[in-house]
């Protein structure tokens, strides 16, 4: 695979411009070539206008005369594996190694490529690429497949049936003859369409479900791996920015004398709420930043700190809110109960904090804006060029680039928007680079929630009623207003709704709150990163009222779940549950199912005696339906009980004067190799359709983790991070 | 003011001021954007660069302080012995994920290497530490460098 040419190339970054008709079409390539894209059902009802594109494929095949294969890729690469595991499920069909595929980056065009998960917005998020792409990416390879057979079949004039595909080419086993597929696409590409595939049987697999290399790593470790900070266009300008400190806040007045006089300093450019200094080098424009005196217009908030936050959101649930789950009578339920435990939990701000610091590159042209970026939504990043410039969406071309680091920030395009809003006043091309004070002063941050539990147990011990009310932002309701309906959001009540447990009488209440004066989005395993937490730590609560194991207890919740049974079993197993810990050690256990997937996980941690804490050893046990790349999905395990150890130790954006306090790495830390534990995955053979797996892993741990300080200490931390001072031990 | 530095062996004068950090004069001056910025403070190793093969963070590292020293980058370190060694164990291991970082941690572990053939786990903390990782590839980092170790081991 090449993966220096991962931009558009001239004429392709106009997907309109191919023709497209039914369900799964085939049209010629430039060069003759045979290509095929794939549209979703939800565009069926859509006009069939071929050149507007009203098909929406969601993804495109093209194979070349020299038998390259070329997949336009819809979902982005930002370490997850999409770049190798969606082509293995191209690859697979195809009968073609992977070896010889070549990826593009989808250009924007929502109608093409948007994600059918989430309501067809071009989006890469909440793990969705692979349960998206499982059938319809096979469907696609399976059909370009039959169609290279039928017109090998046809210029041999044989039976298709008695023909076979493997490794590119097309054999006719009865006579020897082969056709290598590029000089069959011109064929193939008048062949008719068939109207249904028949996909591989599992046990045919020969891509699927091997830890097949992936394909993006050779570029990533030499420097030749190209994001869109390394964006580059001839005569390009370097710009870094200071934003209001406090959000909603306004310039009031800039001394820039002293900017302008740096060696390499070209423009100061100020904005109503922002300014920037445009240099020759970010050496300069930062040096340039420093030497200028701003003065703000703070705005409403700045007084505004994370407590007066906290407060609205405790005073918020005091009410009852919007019902997004009710099942049996939880009233009647609590009433006859033995025993009653309530408890309030709180989860912070967080930032993202990705190693790839917020840019964007812009060209900012008369009548056109191109736009170097690295993004999760390519679409609405155009969208967002296209509405500061004033130009129609056909005149922003956007490149997408690798992502150093997604985790929900990059689905946010107030970095476009703002780099845009620099480029109209500089001449040429800009580079806007945040630098990492600005990146977590003015992220997006995910909400800060407070939830009210109470539980009523029976004379067993076990749960009779569960109620669950939170308070917090919305951040669909904004993203993507249509699916916030009643004053519920799917994704906000996801891992508080339809658990795994069988609880007879349970309600679950959300009362959106946006806080005021600090913007919110998602961030790595979105809604479960919150009320897994809760959920999870309740639960264990609830064992612990009743004297009971920890997983005993859970497993006696689970009948009715036994995918997610199976995975805390052998979770427990591999960890060695019960088995006998040194003082001041201990273990905890979550359970969730969540993105489609079954995770278990056991945390083992020690806690020193000035409360210092340590996981020492993760285990998790996974079962997400079928595993298209296991060392992915091993991976994505470790990578993400890595991201929420950092956010159960260390995560916390505070506001003080309406003030982001936390800066850099020093204020706002990161787990470091020497804290990092030793993380075993186990995977659950499973042939059910594949589940999320970029996400899972972050809610799972934090429940764990503060389940084992339980277990370590017997404090139980309701509020995360961890206090570290709560967990002294008494002298 | 005219500088000259050396970089994977070839020299390359540049005008910038003297206290214009290394990192920007390879990435925005040279062209050369392996080398990644991720905090400009030295907290997060994702600029580090080898000078006279000692890891070195070049966000904090003035341009007019380096000299005739050689400087090498993530460019050319598969050129040096423990580089290659450890850029082959990083594709064996399948260590990377979205990879931002991958030039930092492996000018470190190249480092670390090349001064200590058989470094044990407290080694690796210690020359590792700096180097943060938001994807979380702590574990096969470590495992990594232990394989490069052993192959070095088997040649030597």
């Amino acid at each position: 695979m090449i993966l220096g040419h991962l931009t558009p190339r001239p004429g392709q970054s106009d997907p309109n411009t191919l023709s497209r008709r039914g369900f799964l079409q085939a049209g010629a390539a430039a060069g003759g070539g045979l290509m095929l894209s794939l549209s979703w059902p939800f565009a069926d009802g859509e006009a069939d206008a071929a050149a507007a594109g009203a098909f929406a494929p969601n993804a495109f095949i093209r194979i070349e005369g020299d038998g390259q294969i070329v997949l336009t890729m819809p979902y982005v690469e930002m370490g997850q594996g999409d770049y190798t595991a969606i082509p293995m499920l191209i690859a697979e069909e195809l009968e073609v190694g992977l070896d010889q595929v070549r990826l593009e980056h989808a250009p924007p065009n929502e109608k093409l490529y948007g994600n059918p998960l989430i309501a067809g917005v071009q989006a890469t998020g909440g793990s969705t690429a692979i349960p998206a792409a499982w059938e319809p990416m096979r469907r696609a390879g399976a059909t370009a497949r039959a169609m290279l057979m039928s017109a090998a079949a046809s210029r041999w004039n044989v039976d298709p049936e008695s023909c076979r595909a493997n490794g590119g080419e097309v054999l006719h086993a009865p006579t020897g003859r082969r056709l290598k597929y590029g000089e069959l696409a011109a064929d193939a590409a008048s062949m008719p369409v068939p109207a249904s595939v028949v996909l591989k049987r599992s046990e045919a697999f020969n891509l699927i479900g091997t830890p097949a290399k992936r394909l993006d790593s050779p570029v990533k470790v030499n420097g030749s791996a190209v994001y869109g900070i390394d964006a580059r266009p001839p005569g390009v300008k370097i710009a870094t920015l200071a934003q209001s400190p406090v959000f909603g806040g306004r310039v009031k007045n800039v001394d820039d004398t002293a900017a302008k006089a740096v060696n390499g300093v070209r423009q100061i450019v100020r904005l109503d709420d922002a300014v920037a200094v445009v240099a020759d080098h970010m050496g300069a424009a930062k040096k340039g930043l420093a030497a200028l005196t701003i003065e703000w217009d703070q705005g409403p908030h700045a007084q505004l700190t994370t407590d007066e936050i906290a407060r609205g959101l405790e005073k918020a649930t005091l009410n009852p809110g919007p019902v997004a789950q009710n099942i049996g009578n939880v009233e009647k339920a609590m009433a006859n109960a033995a025993t009653r435990v309530e408890a309030i939990y709180q989860v912070p701000f967080l930032a993202h904090a990705t190693m790839e610091p917020m840019n964007c590159t812009v060209d900012v042209r008369q009548d056109s804006c191109e736009v170097w970026v690295g993004s999760q939504v390519l679409a609405r990043a155009q969208a967002a060029a296209a509405k500061v410039t004033g130009l129609p969406l056909e005149k922003v071309v956007v490149h997408n680039h690798l992502i150093g680091g997604g985790f929900g920030r990059r689905l946010e395009v107030d970095g476009v928007a703002r780099a845009v809003e620099i480029a109209k006043h500089v001449e040429g091309p800009v580079k806007v680079v945040w630098t990492r004070e600005e990146d977590i002063q003015h992220d997006m941050y995910r909400p800060y929630f407070f939830d009210r539990m109470s539980a009523g147990l029976d004379e067993k011990g076990m749960p009779v009623a569960w109620s669950h009310r939170f308070a917090g932002s919305s951040i669909l309701a904004r993203f993507l207003p249509r699916a916030f309906k009643h004053g519920l959001d799917p994704d906000t009540t996801d891992g508080a709704i339809d658990l795994a447990y069988a609880l007879p009488n349970m309600r679950v209440e959300y009362l959106r709150v946006e806080p005021p004066g600090i913007p919110t989005a998602f961030w790595r395993s979105v809604g479960p990163s919150h009320n897994v937490f809760v959920t999870e730590s309740f639960i264990d609560e609830l064992a612990a009222a009743a004297k009971q194991d920890a997983v005993a207890y859970r497993r006696a919740l689970l009948d009715k779940s036994p995918r997610a049974k199976a995975v805390l079993e052998l979770a427990a197993e591999k960890a060695g549950w019960g088995q006998p810990l040194p003082e001041r050690a201990g273990r905890g256990v979550s359970v969730q199912f969540v993105f489609g997937t079954n995770m278990a996980q056991v945390a083992e941690v020690e806690v020193s005696k000035d409360g210092a804490v340590r996981v020492r050893r993760v285990v998790c046990a996974v079962d997400c339906g079928v595993v298209v790349n296991p060392d992915i999905v091993r991976a994505q395990v470790e990578g993400a009980v890595i991201f929420g150890i950092t956010a159960a130790l260390y995560g916390e954006i505070t506001l003080k004067d309406g003030r982001v306090e936390q800066a850099n790495f020093d204020t706002y830390q990161m787990l470091r190799i020497s804290e990092a534990p030793a993380i075993e995955v186990h995977i659950v053979q499973s042939s059910e359709p594949p589940g999320g797996m970029g996400e899972p892993g972050t809610s799972a741990i934090v429940p764990a983790v503060a389940n084992a300080i339980f277990a370590a200490t017997g404090k139980r931390l309701r509020k995360m991070p961890v206090d570290a001072s709560a967990l002294k031990q008494p002298a | 003011m005219a500088l000259t530095i050396k970089v994977n062996g070839q020299n390359h004068s540049v005008d910038v001021d003297g206290d214009t950090p290394l990192l920007w004069v390879l990435r925005d001056v040279l062209g050369m954007t392996g080398t990644k910025f991720g905090c400009g403070m030295a907290l997060c190793g994702a600029c580090t660069v080898h000078i006279d093969g000692v890891a070195t963070r070049s966000c904090v590292t003035p341009v007019d302080s380096v000299g005739e020293s050689q400087i090498t980058t993530i460019e050319a370190i598969g050129a040096t012995k423990a580089g290659a060694k450890i850029q082959k164990a990083w594709l064996d291991n399948e260590v990377v994920q979205c990879g931002y970082c991958q030039s930092g941690q492996i000018m470190s572990a190249s480092a670390l290497l090349a001064s200590n053939p058989h470094p044990t786990d407290s080694d690796i903390d210690d020359a590792m530490f700096g180097n943060i990782c938001r994807c979380g590839t702590y574990v096969r980092i470590r495992e990594a460098i232990k394989k490069a170790a052993q192959s070095a081991g088997q040649e030597g």
